[in-house]
């Protein structure tokens, strides 16, 4: 972690210096880095980060859900059951997400002014008004989620498909279930396929999350352009949403690979050491570097 | 045991059974040769039912595997009925199909605990002493790939004797294994015979079947060309194709 910090450290000085020698200008440079510092901690930009990582964290847990149904749905030799994940994944993937959010934030409130929960064509339990219910954020994470559904579904039915078929049958022939052998045995096997590019895509959400903007959330995003707009310090407050995205980016880089880690056991024979294991490794053989050339020091046999 | 009577299976156009009729009794150690293709795997996988069958019945213990009859009829089981009698019935794979992701010890548990619901605490106790067993009570905590082949395939015996079946099948269980790791799998199964348990089994072990079978049956193109006792089979057979079979593999 303490690298990441110093590294965005590093860029932040060489571009100051940079853009002392190449502007000029200004004392503190065009990009203000002054004004950075200053709006980097203040409560509003906090709280849009809150509403950023929350509707991360709703989007990609309802995703990857809807993702492993809809992988398990898909490979179903019902055609029903698969038709209709393949009808899902056709209208979600193929729709702009910022067309789906503005569907679920103004179509909903337009097509249906009340929305009821209770039998199915029948009386109503409770009846609550759309606009109350559907409010920007919930719009928001549901068409983030929606969305997200549909390529995790790919993902996922990839991971499953990846998995040799032998492992269903030995299941099976133990007495497992068709569920029981998805959640015991398969899923498990198939995760060392899906973790790369489900990091890639809460990666990939994590800055999607920045498209609420345009339905009234305030995300970190809008948070930086409703200073901006007041204060028309526009690159600065710009400079301090990516520090934000770019640092939590680095936290899910990081978690990313121990996740990865954890689901290859078994799968080679040795895991490979972390860099920090490999750094404390190459420290160690600087110290202990022999002092006499190599040939004069007696060969011993590595110990179990 | 296993009563197989005209049993049929086709994979799409392709005939692989064409009317297996064949009996097992309770602690018999049935052995079944035959050239590749010639029907032999596929009907082992009929008997607990990872394959359907066609036409024909074929009953373990006395039920139908994967069917019932209503009427003059036969439907299918529920998958979860069919789980219930596939749990009986213990299999071991050519490729021995363990778990990469659980422990030896978890890939034994796995069926006890997750399937008979049993408490973990008593089936680690016994996963111990199937290992015991099998030679491999240093391997508990060993994941799959860093056993040998002949250590994995013994896991999976006792990963399968786990169940208490009463039947086990073993399809090819040496034929992935090296020529010096297939001694220690057949000492298991040879042990396994001896206690009495039934098993069919798969194998182009000729010496195995002579000497742990007390049937042999051997099989060609989706028939039974020729069974009997193992001596009588395996030196004086008496049909042209398993002698030029024999004469190819001793």
């Amino acid at each position: 972690m303490g690298g990441v910090i110093l590294l965005l450290l590093a860029m932040a000085v060489n571009t100051v210096v940079f853009s002392y020698r190449v502007r000029g200008g200004t004392r503190e440079g065009r990009f203000q880095w002054g004004v950075v510092g200053h709006y980097l901690l203040t409560a509003p930009i906090l709280h849009g980060i809150v509403i950023t990582l929350e509707l991360t964290v709703i989007a990609m847990i309802a995703g990857i859900t809807i993702g492993v149904v809809l992988a398990v749905l898909r490979l179903s030799p019902n055609p029903l059951l698969s038709g209709s994940a393949w009808l899902y994944i056709w209208f979600f993937r193929g729709t702009p997400v910022l067309v789906q959010l503005f569907f679920w934030y103004d179509g909903i409130a337009y097509l249906y002014q009340d929305l009821g929960l209770g039998i199915p064509f029948g009386t109503a339990l409770v009846t609550f008004n759309s606009n109350t219910l559907i409010t920007a954020f919930v719009a928001g994470a549901l068409g983030l989620s929606f969305n997200e559904g549909a390529y995790m579904a790919e993902i996922v039915r990839a991971g499953i498909i990846s998995v040799d078929e032998g492992q269903t049958e030995a299941a099976q022939s133990i007495g497992m279930g068709k569920l029981q052998t998805m959640r015991r045995v398969v899923l498990p096997q198939a995760m060392r396929i899906i973790i790369p590019p489900t990091g890639n895509e809460t990666i990939s959400m994590l800055k999607t999350t920045s498209l609420v903007s345009t339905i009234a959330v305030t995300d970190l995003f809008q948070a930086s352009q409703n200073i901006a707009t007041t204060t028309y310090e526009v690159v600065p407050l710009l400079i301090v949403a990516s520090l934000w995205y770019l640092f939590f980016t680095s936290i899910l880089t990081v978690g990313q690979y121990y996740i990865e880690r954890y689901y290859a056991r078994g799968a080679s024979r040795a895991l490979p050491p972390t860099p920090f294991q490999r750094l404390r490794q190459s420290l160690r053989h600087e110290r202990e570097r022999p002092v006499a050339p190599l040939a004069e020091v007696p060969w011993v046999a590595p110990h179990e | 045991m296993v009563e197989a009577r005209g049993v049929h299976k086709a994979f799409g156009r392709l005939e692989v059974l064409k009317g297996i009729d064949l009996t097992v009794h309770r602690g018999e150690v049935l052995c079944l040769i035959g050239p590749s293709g010639s029907g032999k795997s596929t009907f082992l996988r009929c008997i607990n039912h990872l394959e359907k069958i066609d036409g024909g019945e074929l009953s373990v213990d006395g039920e139908f595997v994967g069917y019932r009859r209503g009427g003059d009829r036969l439907y299918e089981l529920k998958d979860k009925e069919v789980c219930a009698k596939r749990a009986e019935i213990g299999m071991v794979f050519q490729r021995f199909n363990l778990f990469p992701h659980l422990s030896v010890l978890d890939n034994i548990t796995s069926g006890p605990v997750w399937v008979k619901k049993a408490s973990p605490g008593p089936s680690k106790e016994r996963a111990r002493q199937l290992l015991d067993r099998v030679g491999l009570a240093d391997k508990v905590d060993a994941y799959p790939n860093q056993l040998s082949g002949g250590q994995q395939q013994r896991v999976a015996i006792a990963r399968a004797l786990a169940m208490d079946p009463k039947l086990m099948l073993f399809d090819e269980p040496t034929s992935a294994l090296d020529p010096e790791l297939v001694g220690d799998v057949l000492d298991v199964m040879r042990s396994l015979a001896d206690e009495g348990m039934t098993m069919i089994v798969v194998t182009h072990e000729i010496g195995f079947a002579r000497e742990v079978g007390d049937t042999v049956v051997f099989m060609d193109g989706g028939v039974v060309v020729e069974q009997g006792d193992p001596v009588e089979v395996l030196t004086r057979p008496q049909h042209e194709r398993t002698r030029s079979f024999l004469a190819k593999v001793l």
